[in-house]
């Protein structure tokens, strides 16, 4: 029992595969059966992921469910490069596995509603799954790297086929600016492996916390700028991901562009791995570094909650609208990274968790109904509280949620990553708080818009929810209300975890 | 002196079976009835390869052999080359099985004893210790290209080819065998030992001058073989007249042998020039410059015309000319890795090409024509060779999970550890090397595109021959491998002493 618990994160990690053998073999023209293998193919790694979290001991922050299979080696010299198949699962990475499990589930729900080369899309779509799984447990640069390009190469083929009439450019602008991004990462990590000769994340680690090592590095001014040099790779890559706001054009390309299913997983899930790379790589591998650019993080996070906010205000189109407010709610995660302290970057976590499920939310939503109206202009639609009034209120609890009302998980994310930054930039977070307010007010435009006022002609016929609607929403608002009443359930293994990372800090 | 019986010929086995073979062919071609179909050449020519393979295994591992008064060598480094210049030529072999059934006219019996000839120069240019077989290597190669490139009589394109590649490879060669006159006049030698010796002499006693322009002069020629920017300009235009076997032979094979040529001049012959040249009128890093002016402009013309591509094969040959970029950015900067990260990019850009290539082939043999158009819908008329492909365009890419992202990880780890302060030209190289790749995603990815996203106007299956079958599936199979388990080839290549390769046989 205990050899198999040891190696859940590789199951998890590979279980997707199984509904890719299945989905091979089926033929082409039995679209029923493909979608139910896709939809089956993802709960495997759901239960592995649920069975690890029963498994997972949560008052440890170090990483659990270590593996490490040794993979290929580089002679150099008398000594060896070694590259690892080096997996775990820590306090910060459990959350985000879990949501990326679960997202996925309903994501495969929504994708019944493709009605094209289904073969093709489930493929891509457990690829995809596996891609995401790889990069919250891999404790490898080099796995990690191979992972992210994973997602960026299935992504490219997901908007690419499936999406709406401008799908080309869209997937063309997500390719370049992400594979400019995976290009920087590669050039950090591959200073790293020639400062330290290693890739094994708990290795690297080791060594930038060692007061020795890095003294003697601190004499050494070459060492220092490659250093910094990869750092700002590193963390520049992921400002793309997240994406920060001069980078942001390429992502609301793919917000309109996409087909809903997968907006669901780009918005939700993708976007994250921004965020938790910047934790991982920024934050918890290079501590003196960060404390360098946290101003900076901070101003910019600043600027994404604003400008966001502002421009998501102005928009008619209700998946811009989204797309904008997700720069916005990227900023707070910025806000929380750029605090450096325990609550802030457990705000940071707690917000991309959070606002995984609700945009999650919005975007089944608004996949539904585009399926139902064929646009998704706000001023087109209208009052559709009367003939669809579940899926209507669902809605509202996710624009809610989205404007952070207190008892949903918006609330207590976005209060943590405020807190952590009051306590080291208060101006800057109070000049923040102002992105809050204007979140209420473009959130319940939106809302209001859509759900209220006079119903038109056109949408009186409209049918409600069915219950394959129905249950995945409510789960995610299910989800969305349990972190906002109970946020141990989250606060937990990422607290651990969080004050380890901050300990080593040193303050 | 040593007589001609005292040698050990039997080192020499895999270039005197290739010999053997296309003597053999060539006899049979002239007794055999013009009618007659000469598709079944394909099974000579691939067993003499594998048998030269065999040879070629056999010798791995055991120390340097020099014969016939020191030209020839054998040793780790030029049986490295000759085993992926093996392995290439089998290849286009077996895709050129049927290829031209329907052509009249078409010369296919020389098709393949020519094949064989082209690749017994390149392994003579592995193999050389000497300036005079280096030349005479470098000839039989070109030479039976040549003629290869123009051996669809009757085609336009063909022939204004074969007319771009005579006269500009004839330049070429004239530039190389220029320089190596200098060499001689300098050393009075043609032994890439003895020239070494001496030319540290001649450096400081006030002929540094000479030998400076003998290494400009073999590298502009060198720059013509191995089609690197600013010496390119022939390359789109051969490459697209050409056959398409033959166009693959041209960017992967002659790519690979003229590799082989350089390394051997410059960590050879030219070694002085670049260890402390004292009192030249050029400074030392220069020699190392030169390369690296040659790979930067490589990589960048390359990927920005290869950008405004509209036909497939023309934008596979632009490619082609970044790629030569990419393969000399170990020799510019030195580093660790210079042997193997070269010889495993080779490997992996071998099996990428020539399964592009194969791909490409099938298409045009459809359509009458390479232009990306013909692409669209491959997904739905052959699912497998659109997989392939886009395999195969990846690993050229370089994104994981292929031998190409490999390839360039070892590459680029091999520049930046070479990198320092005085030495930050590595840094820059990484860097055009960085964003000429992001820039490559655009091209490469416009080939996906269409086999993913168009739908085609023809719906029918694609017809696949079998020998383009076997190749295209074993070259997937190869770039996917090397890209999951690198350490297969890295095992064999890192561990062997390259030193050693470069050093006299006492």
């Amino acid at each position: 029992m205990m050899e198999i618990a040891k190696a859940l994160p590789t199951f998890i990690l590979f279980s997707p595969l199984i509904g890719v053998a299945v989905i091979l073999w089926l033929p082409r023209q039995k679209s029923q059966w493909i979608r139910m293998a896709g939809l089956l193919g993802t709960l495997p790694p759901l239960l592995f992921a649920f069975f690890l979290a029963c498994q997972f001991n949560f008052t440890r922050g170090a990483v659990q469910f270590r593996q490490d299979l040794p993979w290929f080696s580089i002679p150099l010299g008398q000594q060896k490069w070694n590259f690892s198949y080096q997996v775990g699962v820590d306090g910060l990475s459990l959350p985000l596995l879990m949501m990326t499990a679960i997202i996925v589930v309903l994501a495969a729900i929504a994708s019944f509603s493709i009605k094209k080369r289904e073969k093709g899309y489930f493929l891509l779509f457990l690829l995809l799954e596996m891609g995401m799984l790889g990069v919250f447990v891999a404790r490898n640069l080099f796995l990690f790297f191979i992972f992210f390009e994973v997602t960026l190469v299935t992504m490219f083929f997901l908007i690419g086929i499936w999406g709406l009439v401008n799908r080309e450019r869209a997937a063309n602008q997500f390719l370049l600016y992400n594979g400019a991004g995976s290009v920087l990462m590669l050039l950090g990590f591959i200073g790293l492996l020639t400062l330290f000769q290693t890739m094994d994340f708990d290795r690297l680690l080791g060594i930038m916390h060692d007061p020795q090592i890095m003294q003697m590095l601190a004499q050494n001014e070459m060492a220092q700028k490659v250093l910094m040099g990869a750092f700002l790779c590193i963390s520049l890559a992921f400002a793309i991901k997240l994406p920060v706001f001069p980078f942001h054009t390429w992502m609301l390309k793919v917000h309109t562009e996409a087909p809903p299913p997968v907006v669901m997983i780009h918005s939700g899930i993708l976007l994250k791995m921004g965020a938790y790379g910047l934790i991982r790589f920024g934050v918890e591998l290079f501590p003196t570094q960060v404390k360098e650019i946290a101003t900076i993080l901070a101003v910019l996070g600043l600027i994404n909650i604003l400008i966001g906010a502002a421009l998501a205000f102005v928009q008619k189109d209700l998946r811009r609208i989204l797309a904008y407010s997700s720069v916005s709610h990227m900023g707070i995660i910025l806000f929380g990274i750029a605090s450096l302290n325990v609550a802030g970057l457990s705000g940071a976590v707690f917000q991309a968790v959070s606002h995984g499920f609700i945009s999650a939310l919005l975007f089944f939503f608004i996949g539904r109904l585009y399926e139902r109206t064929r646009t998704t202009d706000i001023t087109e639609l209208g009052g559709l509280a009367s003939p669809m009034p579940v899926m209507t209120g669902i809605f509202l609890v996710g624009g809610l949620a989205l404007l952070g009302l207190p008892g949903l998980s918006g609330f207590i994310s976005e209060f943590l990553a405020f807190l952590g930054l009051f306590h080291t930039q208060p101006i800057i977070a109070a000049v923040g708080t102002l992105g809050l307010v204007l979140a209420a007010v473009y959130t319940l435009r939106a809302v209001l818009t859509v759900g209220f006022g006079p119903t038109d002609t056109r949408w009186r016929e409209l049918t409600d929810a069915r219950w394959t609607e129905t249950i995945p929403m409510l789960t995610m608002v299910g989800v969305i209300l349990l972190i906002g009443v109970w946020p141990a359930v989250l606060g937990d293994p990422i607290q651990t975890t969080l004050e380890q990372i901050m300990a080593r800090m040193g303050g | 002196m040593n007589t001609l019986i005292d040698y050990d010929w039997t080192v020499m086995a895999p270039e005197l079976t290739i010999v053997v073979m296309a003597a053999f062919l060539s006899v049979i071609d002239l007794f055999l009835h013009p009618n007659k179909d000469r598709r079944l050449f394909m099974w000579p020519t691939l067993i003499g390869i594998v048998g030269a393979m065999c040879f070629v295994g056999m010798s791995w591992g055991k120390p340097a052999y020099q014969i016939l008064a020191d030209t020839y060598r054998v040793d780790d480094f030029a049986l490295a080359f000759k085993m992926i210049m093996l392995i290439g030529t089998a290849f286009i072999t077996v895709m050129s099985y049927g290829a031209f059934r329907k052509e009249k006219g078409f010369a296919e019996g020389e098709y393949y004893y020519l094949l064989l000839t082209a690749l017994l120069g390149g392994m003579v240019m592995a193999s050389s210790g000497d300036l005079i077989t280096l030349f005479v290597g470098l000839e039989l190669l070109s030479i039976s290209t040549y003629i290869l490139v123009g051996i669809r009589k009757r085609s336009v394109m063909t022939n204004e080819a074969a007319w771009k590649n005579v006269v500009l490879g004839g330049v070429a060669s004239g530039f190389i065998l220029y320089g190596m006159s200098f060499l001689y006049g300098l050393t009075g030698s043609t032994n890439l030992f003895t020239v070494r010796d001496r030319l540290g002499e001649a450096l400081t006693s006030g002929y540094d001058l000479y030998a400076w322009l003998a290494l400009f002069l073999i590298v502009f020629g060198f720059g013509f073989k191995v089609a690197a920017a600013p010496f390119h300009m022939w390359v789109p235009d051969v490459y697209q007249g050409a056959p398409t076997p033959i166009t693959a032979f041209l960017a992967a094979i002659s790519k690979t042998a003229a590799i082989a040529l350089i390394l051997r001049m410059f960590l050879i012959g030219f070694i002085p020039l670049f260890q402390g040249g004292r009192g030249t009128v050029l400074d030392e890093k220069t020699g190392g410059r030169v390369l690296l002016i040659l790979a930067g402009l490589s990589m960048i013309v390359g990927t920005v015309i290869a950008l405004r591509q509209q036909d497939a094969k023309r934008l596979l040959s632009y490619s082609s000319i970044a790629q030569a970029g990419v393969i000399l950015v170990p020799l510019a900067s030195w580093g660790p890795f210079l042997f193997p990260s070269t010889l495993y990019y080779l490997t992996g850009y071998l099996f990428s090409t020539v399964g592009a290539f194969s791909v490409l082939m099938l298409i045009e043999r459809e359509s009458r024509d390479s232009h990306l158009s013909s692409f669209a819908g491959l997904s739905r008329r052959s699912p497998f060779t659109a997989l392939a492909m886009t395999l195969f365009l990846l690993s050229l890419a370089g994104i994981p999970v292929t031998a190409g992202f490999f390839g360039k990880f070892y590459i680029l780890a091999n520049a930046v550890v070479t990198g320092s302060p005085e030495h930050w030209a590595m840094y820059l190289i990484a860097g055009i090397m960085l964003v000429t790749t992001v820039a490559s995603y655009f091209y490469y990815f416009a080939i996906i595109r269409m086999m993913y996203f168009r739908a085609s106007q023809v719906e029918e299956k694609l017809r696949i021959p079998v020998g383009a079958m076997i190749v295209i599936s074993v070259a997937a199979v190869a770039t996917l491998g090397l890209g999951l388990m690198p350490q297969l080839v890295v095992d064999i290549l890192g561990n062997v002493d390259w030193g050693a390769s470069l050093a006299p046989v006492k």
